[in-house]
């Protein structure tokens, strides 16, 4: 079996208020970096896992993220990568 | 009444709701969330708290714990469940409740006493108040912003399942001033304030004593 590192990206959905980036817009404001239009705030999660193949590992990271890591209500998520582990 | 109070890692309400069910002269008893089978209970609770210290989001890793496909069998069989605060979030992962609660908009933590009023009697948690009755009850969360896309929003409006809003603004930016939200079988409650923290004077408010009296409860189906 082949190792993988699959990069899952979770952003708030657009148009959904995010407080959070707002507050990292204004503190970035407030640094004097005034060109800042805007921030969003979402995470990252680097999930190992095995597989017979890239494909099939991207399908079981979209299945974990319809499951369990994205709640479709309020986040979209994007699988950015799929890697062979090192 | 029987009455199943809920407890997972992490929750910390359940003293609390388990208390208001005996002060209402149920038999209250406290339940595992590794519990498979909820078959005694009339009503389950789940309670507030940060069950699995919230992470990833509150309430989506509780939505897995063994008990809640007992939790689900029970609401789906029409039985009364009632979530607070985590346990509205846990309910609202679990899809047994539309919308999310997401980090309050102004991002601090809320612990005081808010007004809500009672927008619907008819869930088997509210049937003893009357609609129009404001409440004084303790909110204490980090994400407690309800939120729904506009049609879900409408439709909870629409059929008189919003159960109870804030009054004189939300403390958290919820959407339409939502403080608790029931099903479409009206059996499913999720409130994110804590009326079972407002049980006696003593303590601020004993606004939320009446909610425990659950004498609809048995009454018709479900509700």
């Amino acid at each position: 079996m082949t190792r993988y590192v699959g990069r899952v990206r979770v952003m708030p959905r657009q148009g959904l208020l995010d407080p959070q980036g707002t507050a990292v817009e204004h503190a970035l404001d407030a640094l004097g970096f005034h060109q800042v239009a805007r921030v969003r705030v979402g995470r990252t999660l680097e999930i190992a896992l095995e597989g017979g193949s890239a494909s099939e590992a991207r399908v079981k990271l979209e299945e974990m993220c319809d499951k369990l890591i994205a709640n479709p209500v309020t986040e979209d998520y994007s699988i950015d990568a799929v890697d062979v582990a090192p | 009444m029987k009455v199943a109070v809920v407890r997972f890692p992490g929750s910390n309400r359940e003293v609390d709701a388990h208390r208001a069910a005996l002060a209402a002269g149920h038999e209250a008893t406290l339940v595992w969330h590794r519990s498979t089978d909820l078959e005694h209970a009339d009503v389950v609770v789940l309670p507030g708290g940060f069950s699995y210290g919230d992470y990833l989001r509150p309430g989506a890793i509780a939505r897995f714990s063994p008990v809640m496909r007992a939790v689900a069998k029970h609401a789906h069989a029409g039985r009364p469940v009632l979530g607070i605060c985590n346990g509205f979030q846990i309910l609202c992962e679990a899809r047994l409740l539309p919308g999310a609660l997401v980090r309050n908009a102004q991002l601090a933590f809320v612990a005081k006493m808010v007004t809500v009023r009672i927008e619907s009697d008819a869930t088997p948690f509210t049937a003893s108040y009357r609609v129009g009755q404001e409440l004084r009850w303790p909110v204490a969360h980090g994400d407690g912003r309800y939120v729904a896309d506009e049609a879900t929003l409408d439709q909870l409006e629409r059929e008189g399942r919003v159960v109870c809003r804030y009054v004189g603004g939300s403390p958290n930016g919820a959407l339409r001033d939502i403080a608790g939200i029931c099903n479409e079988g009206r059996n499913v409650v999720g409130l994110m304030p804590h009326p079972e923290s407002a049980t006696d004077a003593l303590i601020g408010s004993a606004d939320g004593a009446p909610l425990f009296a659950l004498t609809a409860v048995g009454a018709g189906a479900g509700v």
